[in-house]
């Protein structure tokens, strides 16, 4: 009689630890889709060839569009990772193959902490280092903080997938002749290169949204950006900008430019695991 | 402790063939390379103590003995793989073909003398490519399709290969990986092939034709095997270096040291009182 008792309990428990975990993991998808169908729900009506295509519309007119902050926003991720993907790379092929243990831990742990910045005080780094100086805000400095908020990421999980390549595949390679460079880059980072190129892709879509750097680096600009040395426009402010405004139809943008900037990070993830998941992997020992 | 080596060791490391009652059933063999006054540590702890060994030109070699003797470091010696361990110190001096290999470059070095690991380790690339690397890095001007061909011919697995060669090599078997582990390094045609323990993660079929393809391979290079399979050295060995705790116990024509040990302590090992 006891031991039904406690067999049921037993049973009781196993069942609710069973359901609990379940719901954690679809609350955990269902997040995403949630965001998803609300930024459609409210913004999808706002995506029109226009809101492509068209400067945003005076205060006050409803329609245009958000082109330049498309295009802004393009520069600044091409300028953010043209700065920090080669500087956390290398860093991490030095770290990885080259450095003590010593300075590694000591570059290992700044790195970290670099990562635990504030992107807001990231941006006011970048404010006195590329704004400053020159007395006007501009895409480079939107760049230059992007990019220095990737410089971490990068350097981290690379360095975390070189170490991951087993020490046989170095040893094959130079007891062929290969001096250790040639070992690096013909064996050690192909074996290594799906993995550093998800990070960079994690990197990439961490600082797309990123608001805060930008807002006093590359500023913001209604109009399109005279060039790379002027301000401009891009998704994040603007949807900040455009949700904290009175106006219904901008809000409706807002939600609209925050679609766009999702898809594309989406849009980008799975291209590059459609490529990523062609070639030759290491198996897993 | 070092006089039971002589017999078989001379002073100046002549060939074990020249000694003793083999001499008249056994040519004398040139020396492909010689291991003098070798004395090695990882740190602190010294491994191998006053090493004196020659490797015969065109012969299989064999070193055996228990785990931890020091056979797999003095193998890695010899193409100077033990470099790549940090607080790693040699003494000594190791020739090949009459020349310290411890002044050359060792990418060179590299090239001549090949080596062969104890798991098989294919790179993340085709077959092709995985044997067609040693040529490209070092920038051969061979025809790559040809000179790959001919490797995989004289690893034995170009019948088995000869129509996926653009498939992962990880879709082979471990014993055809490591066949064509052994291609790869004849890729660059070295001049001694150094195999450590090559058969340890491979089933018996596999391991037969690894053997099979090692007496083959005399013709064309000098072979160094390691090996705690005593059959094995048996099987396939021209020569045989006995080591116990970082020393060369016994080094002879393998028939001698299998059947006329000089040694109690070989002679305890092969018939396995210990081990």
């Amino acid at each position: 009689m006891n031991m039904n008792a406690q067999l049921r309990w037993r049973k009781f428990v196993s069942n609710f630890m069973l359901t609990m975990t379940g719901l954690c993991a679809l609350v955990a998808v269902s997040v995403l889709f949630f965001i998803l169908g609300y930024l459609v729900y409210h913004g999808g009506t706002s995506i029109n060839w226009d809101f492509f295509t068209k400067l945003p519309a005076p205060v006050g007119e409803s329609g245009g569009g958000m082109a330049n902050a498309i295009l802004g926003s393009a520069k600044l991720l091409l300028l953010a990772t043209c700065f920090g993907v080669p500087i956390g790379f290398f860093g991490a092929i030095y770290l990885a193959e080259f450095s003590s243990s010593k300075i590694a831990f000591v570059v290992r742990y700044a790195a970290d902490l670099l990562n635990g910045v504030p992107s807001i005080v990231i941006g006011i780094f970048a404010y006195g280092l590329a704004v400053h100086p020159f007395k006007h805000f501009s895409t480079y400095a939107g760049g230059f903080a992007l990019g220095v908020m990737m410089i971490p990421i990068t350097l981290r999980s690379t360095e975390e997938f070189l170490l991951g390549v087993p020490r046989t595949l170095r040893e094959g390679a130079m007891a062929l002749g290969a001096s250790k460079w040639k070992t690096i880059a013909t064996v050690i980072v192909p074996a290594a290169y799906r993995g550093i190129l998800t990070a960079i892709l994690l990197a990439f879509a961490r600082v797309a949204g990123e608001t805060a750097p930008l807002l006093f680096t590359a500023l913001g600009n209604r109009f399109w950006s005279n060039g790379w040395n002027e301000p401009t426009a891009s998704l994040p402010v603007m949807i900040y900008n455009y949700a904290l405004s009175p106006f219904e139809d901008w809000h409706r943008q807002a939600w609209a430019a925050g679609l766009v900037l999702l898809t594309l990070i989406l849009v980008i993830n799975i291209v590059a695991r459609a490529i990523l998941s062609r070639g030759i992997s290491v198996p897993r020992a | 402790m070092h006089a039971s080596v002589r017999p078989a060791v001379s002073v100046n490391i002549t060939p074990p063939v020249t000694t003793g009652a083999h001499r008249e059933t056994m040519a004398p063999a040139e020396m492909r390379m010689s291991v003098s006054r070798v004395n090695f540590w990882y740190g602190p702890k010294q491994v191998l103590f006053d090493i004196n060994l020659g490797i015969a030109t065109s012969k299989v070699t064999a070193l055996i003995g228990p785990s931890g003797c020091g056979k797999s470091t003095l193998l890695r010696t010899l193409d100077r793989m033990h470099e790549t361990v940090r607080n790693a110190r040699l003494e000594g001096e190791i020739l090949l073909d009459g020349k310290n290999i411890l002044a050359q470059d060792v990418t060179q070095l590299r090239r001549r003398v090949g080596m062969v690991f104890q798991r098989p380790n294919p790179f993340p690339k085709s077959i092709f490519e995985n044997v067609a690397y040693g040529l490209r890095i070092n920038g051969s001007k061979l025809p790559m399709p040809e000179a790959v061909e001919k490797s995989l011919r004289h690893a034995a697995l170009w019948d088995e290969v000869k129509d996926h060669l653009h498939k992962s090599a990880y879709e082979l078997s471990g014993g055809q990986q490591q066949r064509l582990c052994i291609a790869r390094a004849l890729a660059v045609e070295p001049e001694v092939l150094l195999l450590d323990e090559p058969c340890s993660a491979l089933d018996p079929i596999s391991t037969a034709k690894i053997e099979e393809l090692l007496v083959q391979l005399k013709d064309l290079c000098t072979i160094v095997t390691v090996t705690h399979n005593m059959q094995q050295a048996a099987r396939i060995s021209d020569f045989t270096a006995f080591l116990l705790n970082g020393q060369v116990i016994e080094f002879s024509p393998t028939p001698q040291l299998f059947t006329k040990p000089t040694d109690p302590r070989t002679e305890a090992y092969i018939t396995g009182r210990f081990g």
